[in-house]
């Protein structure tokens, strides 16, 4: 039985720089349903930043992200339905 | 009331949007991402050196999205926005090669086709009337109005009280006496609205963020059209205009060295395909060579990146060139200042 908050679906936007991680990030959100979590890995300190603001501004929860070795990092967030 | 915003950033939109969402109209922006501004590419760049510091090279756009609580979509119009705006400005450029007005009409041509998608009746900007020598004087607001088919459905609110009422304002769904009459450079106006809203981070003005106003990227530019054709000029290449210091060798033959680690380390990231330069003990900057250069033109672009080298003292000094598993090594002299500068673009 998957944990509530394990992801329904991963990207690897690891090379990218911002904000194309985020581009990518809403191209693949519109593919899921609201409740469901998004798992983004990547390697630009910038996801730190602008992932937050990303979620913030579009009503999405921001769940936090987790360090790998090799500077890069895996961030999760939850789809709302508030908007697009 | 629905209103949609080129969202910079910058504090001026941002104010702009807070005006808006104070008398409770919906905001949205759009942030449409050329290629030429300068804090996307201190992104791409300086990555390694901002590990550990994340705030230095996050997205303003995104940021600003966040304090307003709003969605701020992120458009890439890069190819379109050169071939169309840059390279074939209707109404000319301003100091550099900054298409100001052009570039205004594109990206309110684009924002007004995405308010009628999104339903969003007004679209609105941070401009000020006065504050800006090319696009922001009144006749170039009126003009960049009709031009871009937002007539009457164009909103300055940090400047409405010095402008024709949009149809929102006239028909009392947006409250113009509860919108801004500012003008003219000074920013005393913003910072005190700034203060007013709480809004305690945001990037300098721009305007100097700009590469296109930017008279060294321009003079490359200018140099890379002559040289190629507009025609021939693509995206990719104007990213390597934003790095190194630029040699023109001749007809089709450029040298770009870098002038830091960084940026070396980016031209050499991107140097397939083409002749790469170093001196052979690596303390100096790499080059990367645009063209096909025969032996003379081989040897100038040795003695440059001898020049620029830790070496540049000696009497000769060993340069390796090398493409797709070729390797050449020259022992030459390091250029003299005034043949490296008269090659400078």
């Amino acid at each position: 039985m998957p944990e509530p908050m394990d992801p329904t679906a991963r990207i690897d936007t690891r090379g990218l720089y911002c904000p194309v991680p985020i581009l990518r990030t809403r191209d693949r959100l519109r593919w899921l349903d609201p409740g469901e979590v998004l798992e983004v890995f990547s390697d630009d300190p910038a996801i730190l930043e602008d992932m937050p603001a990303f979620c913030r501004s579009h009503g999405h929860h921001y769940l936090g992200h987790v360090e790998e070795a090799g500077k890069a990092w895996r961030v999760r967030l939850q789809k709302t339905g508030k908007h697009r | 009331v629905k209103a949609l915003g080129l969202l910079s950033g910058g504090l001026d939109s941002t104010l702009a949007a807070r005006l808006l969402q104070e008398q409770g109209v919906e905001v949205e922006g759009v942030h449409f991402s050329t290629g030429f501004c300068k804090v996307d590419h201190r992104r791409a760049l300086a990555r390694p050196r901002d590990l550990g510091e994340p705030r230095r090279v996050r997205h303003e756009a995104l940021r600003a999205g966040s304090d307003l609580e709003a969605p701020v979509e992120i458009v890439d119009v890069a190819e379109e926005f050169l071939r169309e705006v840059v390279l074939r400005p209707k109404h000319g450029y301003g100091s550099a090669m900054n298409p100001c007005v052009d570039c205004r009409i594109f990206m309110l041509k684009k924002a007004a086709e995405l308010a009628g998608e999104r339903g969003a009746e007004v679209v609105f900007t941070g401009e000020v009337v006065g504050q800006r020598p090319m696009s922001q004087y009144r006749a170039a607001l009126d003009l960049i109005e009709d031009e871009s088919g937002l007539s009457g459905r164009l909103l300055r609110p940090l400047c409405a009280q010095h402008l024709e009422p949009t149809e929102a304002e006239r028909t009392g769904r947006i409250d113009r006496s509860r919108l801004e009459g500012i003008n003219g450079r000074s920013r005393r106006d913003q910072i005190a609205m700034a203060k007013r809203y709480e809004i305690a981070e945001f990037p300098a003005p721009s305007g100097g963020c700009c590469y296109l106003a930017d008279p060294n990227f321009a003079r490359r530019l200018r140099d890379l059209v002559t040289d190629r054709g507009r025609d021939a000029v693509g995206v990719e290449d104007i990213l390597f205009l934003k790095v190194g210091r630029h040699f023109r060798l001749g007809p089709g033959l450029k040298l770009i060295l870098g002038r830091d680690e960084p940026e070396s380390r980016f031209l050499e990231e991107r140097s397939e395909g083409h002749w790469t330069c170093r001196v052979a003990d690596r303390r100096g900057a790499l080059g990367r060579v645009d063209g096909n250069p025969d032996r003379d033109g081989m040897e100038s672009i040795a003695r440059l990146a001898a020049r620029y080298s830790a070496r540049r003292q000696e009497p000769a000094v060993e340069v390796l060139l090398w493409k797709d598993g070729d390797e050449i090594a020259l022992a030459v002299p390091p250029a003299d200042d005034r043949w490296a500068r008269s090659m400078l673009v």
